[in-house]
């Protein structure tokens, strides 16, 4: 047992400032737990959000001692108890209160990209047949938890705010997952290109560093998708060029 | 008098965890108008951490399955106290359910030959749940998720329903707040489905998330629909003991299906030490033929590992109690042994089991490809709950609908893994069906202006106590009730200890009443909490008073001083409703006439 400092960020949208809070914290606590312990002895008030507390629901993300975390799954034994615990909201969206963000965009942005669309089935009886091997990086992005962190400390909506030009790390994965969807016969890549603007991302991977499910956005979702893109709208000029070269030889 | 904003759909939905999500997209696409509410963000329901599989009679892995082996299956795991309409729609139905995700995008697990997977699960006689590794619930949730926000329903998130309102005894819509800024929010509607799951957080060990608190549960008894079954808890066996912060945390069924044993400290697999009658011809004695099933050796018995969950835990709980557990309370299940059968071991874990190696490396420093894990029983699935009927899902309210676990019937006194994901898709889907028809067949009731006054000026009760002389902390009453339900009313029963718990339950609800807080409306969790003790009381007390009249041991609910199963209350369901004067009744009531054909399949396979 000891007893520990925490400085958690109370406020609303009109502003806020951080407050002392201390606590025991004892064998295998995590960060949640340290909040909730403060939450029902001194701040019955303090909005946080959370479901599974198992790293399964991707509710409670938060900032603590600056890094994007699951608060569920950053036990306080991997953290210096030592100097006080910083605790404050997801940055890139608006704060509701204390660490309750308000991630309403996400679900926006989601609902304009276009849904699954199968081909016919290959059985009579209505069903498909999908090899493993061919769904394998599918499931990897269908791993997904919805934290949002990813959107969290992408530079392009951290930094640049630009939210309502560009769908973020979280939706191209989604995008990815029906692009590489063996069974989807729809069309995403003009959207990306032209609305979604997947040109913004400039692939520093912190997307991909953050993600507490480890699903490799940058290499896997992200940049088979920039290459997707570039083949539809860029492969002619390519192709002009490499003939170009070759009458040159 | 107390503003508010006034929202009107011909079927509102409560809760969009898999059933309600399900429903909301058979509704919506009968062509009536669809609301939503949910308490959490949408896609953040407790479907999400359901991880073994959903059963379904596919028989992509084993030809010789179908639909009247999961009903005798599952008529066999409820001790024949189901509903055997329900279990039969189930079996016949869930193949198609499942089907129909993956024309959605859903993305299972595949055979060879590029099926569906379907795995091995305790109490099936095949394998037959259809999986994602061990986040089926995931998958599942996103892609009924992913298709509805599609489909023009309307999702109000973060809303919590406080009461449903009727009028002239028929169901006309329900209020709430929003979490937000704890306005006040008036849903009309022409039918209600109740689907907001269980209410594990009425216990201290519990795998549920923090929504289950069986609030669509009480919200349904307080308007006057019937609760039968409420003494089957499902303690599933396999919880996580450490660190303390996690204890309770679900760990897969899916780890026995892939070859995990149960150990004591003494190394010896106890699980052969008990093997009930009903399941003796078909359960292995030896552990070479337990390996041998869960790797498909179609000629194999299964291993008593995967014995049903109410055994298993209950076997569990002998070990720790007798002085053969583990350091801190429970037994190894040990997955790692399997390295001595299979030359990659080691990546067939992480593969088969990616959650569980995730959960136990974050979570507990355990890396389970090496070691044995603790584990020991935690609550995680209510059997009981609102009475509906087996073909239309609809309540004793006119009206009102329920399904998924909230509801009742389908898995009698003990539910099988599995069973849950393909309830709520099949049962998610009659009640949208039968809830939409019932809408256009039914016109909008008026509601009184009196009647939404009273409700609110309760809701804002709570801030005008706390400035009263030592008002109660409603943290400290959930968290008392918690440790009372888990000492007196959890896996092992008797009734003393339940007429201890019925003493306790009045003095928490005179506390509750007492339960003040500060601070304002906006997004205040003291606020939610205190709202929700009475619903977690209703419940506490339905359990408690079933479980009293249930003098006997049968599937989820023992009895130390009736061990045995008695064969009248065999016949009887208990169910419980609330009086003109507002006391809880219970009644035993006897369960319908099996219909001749299905006994007979019941007698065929037994």
């Amino acid at each position: 047992m000891a007893l520990v400092t925490f400085n958690i960020w109370r406020g609303s949208s009109e502003g806020g400032e951080f407050q002392r809070y201390q606590t025991e914290i004892s064998e295998g606590m995590v960060v949640l737990d340290a909040v909730h312990q403060i939450q029902a002895e001194h701040a019955n008030d303090l909005a946080v959000r959370w479901n599974c507390k198992a790293g399964k629901c991707g509710s409670c993300s938060a900032e603590v001692n600056g890094h994007p975390k699951l608060m569920c799954m950053t036990r306080m034994s991997d953290i210096p108890q030592d100097k006080d615990v910083r605790i404050e909201p997801m940055k890139s969206f608006p704060v509701i209160k204390d660490l309750v963000t308000d991630v309403s965009w996400n679900y926006r942005v989601k609902q304009r990209i276009k849904k699954f669309k199968p081909r016919p089935p290959d059985d009579e009886d209505g069903t498909w047949r999908m090899a493993q091997d061919d769904i394998d990086r599918v499931q990897e992005f269908r791993k997904c938890i919805e934290c949002f962190l990813c959107q969290d400390v992408c530079h392009v909506l951290r930094e640049h705010s630009l939210h309502d030009k560009f769908l973020g790390p979280r939706h191209l994965v989604y995008t990815a997952a029906l692009e590489m969807h063996p069974l989807d016969v729809e069309d995403r890549l003009e959207d990306l290109k032209k609305t979604e603007n997947i040109g913004f991302c400039n692939i520093t991977k912190c997307c991909t560093t953050v993600c507490p499910e480890n699903i490799t956005i940058t290499d896997n979702a992200i940049i088979p998708l920039k290459e997707r893109v570039a083949d539809r709208f860029y492969d002619p000029l390519i192709r002009f060029f490499r003939l170009f070269k070759r009458g040159r030889s | 008098m107390e503003k508010y904003t006034t929202f009107e759909h011909d079927v509102l939905i409560i809760g969009a965890g898999g059933a309600g999500l399900r429903a909301a997209i058979e509704a919506s696409a009968a062509g009536v108008s669809v609301g939503v509410v949910c308490r959490s963000l949408l896609g953040k329901a407790h479907t999400v951490m359901a991880e073994g599989g959903v059963a379904a009679a596919l028989a992509n892995v084993d030809t010789r399955d179908g639909w009247q082996t999961h009903f005798a299956d599952t008529m066999r795991g409820g001790q024949y106290l189901n509903d055997w309409r329900m279990a039969e729609l189930h079996a016949k139905e869930a193949p198609e359910r499942v089907r129909e995700l993956e024309a959605w995008g859903a993305i299972f697990d595949r055979t060879k030959d590029g099926r569906i997977l379907q795995r091995n699960f305790g109490g099936h006689k095949y394998p037959r749940l259809a999986h994602v590794g061990d986040r089926t619930g995931l998958e599942m949730i996103r892609t009924l998720q992913d298709h509805g926000i599609h489909q023009g329903i309307d999702f109000h998130q973060e809303i919590t329903i406080i009461s449903l309102l009727k009028e002239n005894d028929r169901i006309a819509g329900a209020l709430g707040y929003d979490r937000e800024k704890g306005r006040f929010r008036l849903y009309k509607s022409k039918a209600v489905i109740i689907a907001t799951g269980g209410m594990g957080k009425i216990y201290k060990i519990t795998s549920n998330s923090w929504d289950c608190t069986g609030g669509g549960t009480s919200l349904a008894y307080h308007a006057g629909a019937k609760l039968i079954d409420m003494e089957f808890i499902q303690f599933h066996p396999t919880g996580m003991v450490w660190p303390p912060s996690v204890r309770g945390l679900l760990i897969t069924e899916g780890v026995r299906g892939e070859g995990g044993v149960l150990k004591n400290s003494e190394g010896r697999r106890f699980m052969f030490d008990d093997v009930p009658d009903l399941y003796k011809h078909q359960t292995s004695d030896n552990e070479e033929e337990g390996w041998r099933y869960t790797q498909g050796d179609k000629d194999a018995k299964r291993p008593p590992e995967l014995l049903t969950r109410d055994h298993v835990a209950r076997c569990i709980y002998r070990e720790v109690k007798e002085g053969r557990g583990t350091p801190h309370g429970g037994a190894y299940l040990d997955i790692a042994w399997i390295k001595s059968k299979i030359s990659n071991a080691e990546v067939h874990i992480k593969k088969k089991l990616p959650s569980m190696y995730h959960q136990f490396k974050e979570l507990a420093g355990i890396d389970i490809t090496k070691e044995p894990m603790e584990v020991g029983p935690t609550t995680h699935y209510i059997m009981g709950g609102i009475r509906v009927d087996a073909d239309t899902q609809m309540t004793d309210v006119e009206g009102l609908f329920a399904a998924g676990e909230c509801a009742a019937g389908l898995h009698g006194a003990n539910r099988l893994g599995g069973n849950s994901l393909s309830d709520l898709l099949v049962f998610g889907k009659r009640a949208g069906e039968f809830a939409a028809q019932y809408a256009k067949e039914h016109s909008q009731m008026q509601i009184s202006e009196e009647q939404v006054a009273n409700l609110t000026g309760l809701a804002e009760k709570p801030f005008a106590r706390y400035d009263q002389e030592n008002p109660e902390n409603p943290f400290q009453i959930q968290s008392d009730l918690q440790e009372m339900m888990q000492d007196l009313v959890g896996i092992i029963r008797s009734e003393k200890g339940l007429n201890e718990a019925l003493e306790s339950i009045n003095k928490l609800k005179d506390r509750a009443v007492n339960a003040g807080i500060g601070g304002n409306r906006e997004y205040n969790p003291g606020w939610h909490t205190t709202m929700e003790l009475k619903h977690m009381l209703t419940i506490a007390e339905s359990i408690t008073r079933s479980a009293i009249e249930r003098n006997e041991s049968r599937g989820g609910h023992y009895r130390s001083d009736y061990t045995e199963k008695s064969e009248a209350l065999g016949q009887m369901n208990i169910c419980v409703w609330k009086t003109e004067s507002g006391e809880m009744q219970v009644e035993k009531i006897p369960k319908k006439e099996i219909r001749n054909d299905l006994r007979e399949i019941i007698e065929q396979m037994k």
